[in-house]
């Protein structure tokens, strides 16, 4: 289960010789599971800092620096602040749900950061149907988003809740179909094995001309899915207040807050992973350093971060009948005949490889 | 076919639109609009009109141009002025002459319309242009403008 | 199944939903009491009274030097417009004839006052519809304004510039060099405008055929403004009874015919455009003279009813005093632009979703102290 690098794999074999199987075997999980919950959290707050300081320079402010050097420590100071807030709540509330929902979303966050390889053997879990549970956990998310929308006993939240709803049932489809288009090339699921393909060209200039289509479904499902703007009516700001966070205070919301840069994250680094080599190196200039992997991974899940931040800060929010009809009217037939096409091209071997 | 040109017209209006918040991205380092107070403020200069709050001018040997008239009193819509008059007996000629007591300006009640500036005919009060009038006690925001043991200046009145 | 059973157990119910008085599409403190079926709009009413501070019964108290003051507070974006209101009626009056000097500058800050205003509408409309950014770039371009009037009157927002008879006090030396460089910046900023919200396909699907008002309904609505030149309903004042040094210049009225909230959108961005024209031809040619004529310390009008109507950045602004030969008006009303075209949010919004709700209220362009005054 675990490949890992010569550090974990001395620690794995430290806690073989010294215990029972059993019992290594349980510490190890929990030894990992503490690693991602520190990388979730750092991320978390990284992420959050960057979008404030991008949004900032879009809008020709200069944005949080007083906090540490140039801000570094300002989400640091928000995460604490809000863990020291007092959690309220509604009177009439499902108390129950209203109180389950936040850690429905933060898990399911997490759990798809479990796949995800870093870099080659920096992966906590590689499954052989590693797409499929990373687009099958992405969509239990909006579970959270729906329950803390409904029991939280307010109108704004559950027209919220239920905009999400509908949002991420449609735009499921959309990022299961133009990852499907580029497996047609992979003919794997598994997320070492889609890696180990691209070493002969990223997916996206293997696939050319419909991997690039492909792409562009892929991030504008991918925004949508993570509900920001353009694609942001569960919390569309200016109609719905918070939507369905507006019950919520304290670390709660902090979770849905940090949830939603997570999930921002996995959108790209997915992306990054099935178009863009994952770890690889352009032109293979660091593939003898495979701890490198880490850099350009994350290098070019920040590009795409990027990109989705860009979208935010410069387009105006859809409404909610306009945001099925581009699902189910443009990016829903384009992706079926794209398939199509990328299965032509596999068939008669039009990829491009080096 | 006016789906895809659709599609494509689509996709171009949003690329023109990354285009501009794309731009002010990479110039943003010069093109901040913001500014950081109170870092500035060594470098912070209002306009001279500024309207900050309504001060009375004093030279240097205490003395200021108010003769107690009144005039800026009537003209204030909001009660901001209260001048406390007395009469006093003028020096030179020996009559009992109207002088200030206080010139008491209630800061939390002034609009900054100006129109006591106006009126003024002596030009005795006049625009300062401090705006950090924040206080934590309001009875703070009532100033007596006219320092203690002020005296009128000679050749106002003519 | 048998279909009645469903009917029984899942009945579709309109529901009502608060909307405000805190709300960050309502701009202000007006509350909207929504019917709401699912997301379509079924009925809006307006619930006004959370700023009201009785200016017109103030201003039966007060002088008419002090009334010019309390105009600032009500439609706060176009508040010299608003002095101007009450000093034109007061002149009028009075039959004083101000120096062309003060016209000309009159109008070259209204127009200002215009466009300050427009620039700011254009940055909360791109917010409601969704684009933060848009905010940020019409405050940009409005500081400007802002510091020109700043220079020139003390203060950004509530100017007070305007007295009875002419103004404050004369423009500042600098006045007409920052005029021009906003100009000059401006005509190449009102592109970028348009690259970044007019064009966009997003925005265009966003208000494009939403919040229709007919040229009937505007003008029995008693829209005025922007929102009843985009139903084709030409109403402008500057048009049609010019005062100040608008009888001067040439300009065009800005008409639209759809009538929906893009017509409403870009009837603005061209007022803008219209507006900058206007400035341009007075900036270079202030008269000298006189800034200000004398009046008595204590203004009484004769006895008599009167009104004068002005452009405000949102429509039009009238003043009707009631004197009997007094220091203060017998009564004093005023016509407030916002409270008209508020009165046919309803009939507009009503069929539409949650957010063309909130796109239709941002094109109205409401000030809710102008409306509750």
């Amino acid at each position: 289960m675990i490949r890992a690098l010569s550090i974990t794999r001395s620690i794995h074999d430290w806690l073989y010789s010294s215990m029972s199987e059993n019992m290594a075997y349980f510490i190890e999980m929990v030894l990992i599971a503490i690693v991602y919950l520190a990388i979730f959290a750092v991320a978390g707050l990284f992420l959050v800092l960057i979008e404030r300081r991008v949004a900032a320079w879009f809008q020709l402010r200069i944005g949080p620096n007083r906090v540490g050097f140039q801000g570094l420590l300002q989400t640091m100071a928000d995460a604490l602040k809000l863990l020291s807030k007092e959690l309220t709540g509604t009177e009439k509330a499902d108390k129950f749900l209203y109180n389950l929902a936040p850690y429905f979303v933060i898990i399911t966050a997490l759990m798809a950061l479990a796949v995800i390889p870093f870099t080659q053997d920096f992966q906590a879990f590689d499954i052989n149907i590693g797409i499929l549970f990373l687009i099958a956990i992405s969509s239990i998310g909006v579970i959270g988003i729906l329950l803390g929308g409904w029991s939280s006993n307010n109108k704004f939240a559950l027209i919220g809740a239920m905009r999400s709803g509908v949002q991420t049932i449609s735009y499921e489809l959309s990022i299961g179909l133009s990852l499907l288009t580029m497996i047609l090339i992979t003919g794997s699921l598994q997320l070492s094995e889609i890696v180990e393909v691209q070493k002969s060209g990223w997916l996206i200039v293997q696939g050319h001309i419909p991997a690039i289509i492909a792409f562009m479904i892929y991030m504008i499902a991918g925004t949508a899915e993570t509900n920001r703007a353009p694609f942001d009516m569960a919390e569309a700001e200016s109609e719905l207040g918070a939507g369905f966070h507006t019950e919520y205070s304290g670390m709660k919301f902090a979770y849905f807050f940090l949830a939603e840069f997570i999930n921002m994250f996995i959108i790209a680094a997915i992306a990054t992973t099935v178009f863009f080599g994952a770890w690889l190196s352009p032109f293979g200039i660091t593939e003898s350093i495979p701890i490198l992997g880490v850099f350009w991974f994350l290098a070019k899940a920040m590009v795409l971060v990027f990109l989705m931040m860009w979208f935010r800060w410069t387009f105006p929010r859809l409404r909610v009948d306009q945001l099925l009809t581009l699902e189910w009217k443009y990016l829903l037939p384009l992706n079926l005949m794209n398939i199509v096409i990328m299965a032509l091209i596999v068939w008669l071997n039009l990829t491009i490889q080096f | 076919m006016s789906y895809f040109s659709d599609i494509y017209k689509g996709i171009k209006t949003l690329l023109t639109g990354m285009s501009v918040t794309g731009k002010y991205f990479l110039t943003s380092r010069k093109g901040a609009i913001t500014q950081q107070y109170p870092d500035n403020r060594a470098t912070l200069k209002m306009f001279d009109r500024f309207r900050g709050e309504v001060i009375m001018p004093h030279d240097e040997e205490n003395r200021h141009r108010c003769t107690g008239c009144q005039k800026c009193e009537i003209a204030c819509p909001n009660g901001t002025i209260e001048i406390i008059w007395d009469r006093g007996i003028d020096e030179e000629t020996g009559k009992k002459k109207k002088k200030i007591d206080k010139f008491v300006y209630h800061l939390s009640m002034c609009t900054m319309c100006g129109l006591c500036i106006d009126v003024c005919p002596t030009d005795a009060i006049e625009w300062g242009q401090n705006f950090e009038n924040s206080v934590y006690d309001r009875t703070a925001l009532t100033r007596v403008l006219n320092k203690p043991g002020s005296k009128l200046m000679p050749g106002v009145e003519d | 199944m048998d279909t009645t059973t469903i009917e029984t157990n899942f009945r579709s119910e309109e529901y009502f939903i608060n909307m405000g008085p805190q709300h960050p599409a309502t701009h202000g403190v007006l509350r909207l009491l929504l019917t709401i079926d699912g997301e379509i709009i079924k009925k809006v009413e307006p619930d006004l009274g959370y700023i009201h501070r009785s200016i017109e019964k103030m201003c039966e108290r007060d002088t008419y030097q002090q009334i010019v003051h309390l105009t600032d507070r009500m439609d706060y974006l176009s508040s010299n417009i608003n002095n101007e209101a009450v000093c034109l009626t007061v002149e009028n009056a009075l039959e004083l004839e101000v120096p062309d000097r003060v016209k000309v500058i009159r109008t070259i800050i209204g127009e200002l006052t215009r466009i300050s205003s427009h620039c700011l509408w254009w940055g909360v409309m791109g917010m409601d519809v969704g684009a933060l950014t848009t905010y940020f770039y019409g405050f940009r371009d409005r500081e400007l304004i802002n510091d020109i009037f700043e220079e020139t009157c003390g203060a950004r927002l509530t100017m007070n510039y305007n007295v009875p008879g002419g103004l404050m006090f004369d423009i500042h030396p600098n006045f007409v060099k920052r005029t021009k460089d906003f100009i000059a910046h401006f005509k190449t900023k009102l592109p970028e405008y348009d690259k970044l919200l007019t064009h966009n396909v997003i925005f265009q699907k966003r208000t494009k055929g939403i919040g229709i008002l007919t040229k009937e309904d505007a003008i029995s609505f008693g829209a005025s403004g922007p929102v009843g030149r985009a139903s084709g309903y030409s109403c402008d004042v500057r048009k049609h009874h010019p005062y100040s040094a608008l009888d001067k210049v040439k300009f065009q009225e800005a008409l639209k015919t759809e009538g929906d909230t893009y017509a409403r959108y870009l009837v603005r961005i061209q007022e803008m455009w219209e507006s900058l024209s206007i400035i341009e031809q007075l900036i270079d040619n202030i008269p000298e003279g006189e800034y200000r004529v004398a009046t008595n310390a204590v203004i009484k009008l004769p006895k008599g009813e009167f009104y004068q109507r002005v452009e405000t950045a949102r429509g039009e602004l009238g003043v009707y005093i009631i004197s009997d030969g007094v220091k203060s008006p017998y009564r004093l009303k005023f016509r407030s632009p916002g409270f008209s075209n508020l009165s046919l949010l309803n009939h507009i919004a009503v069929g539409g979703k949650i957010g063309d709700l909130v796109a239709t209220m941002a094109t109205l362009d409401l000030v809710i102290p102008d409306i509750d005054r």
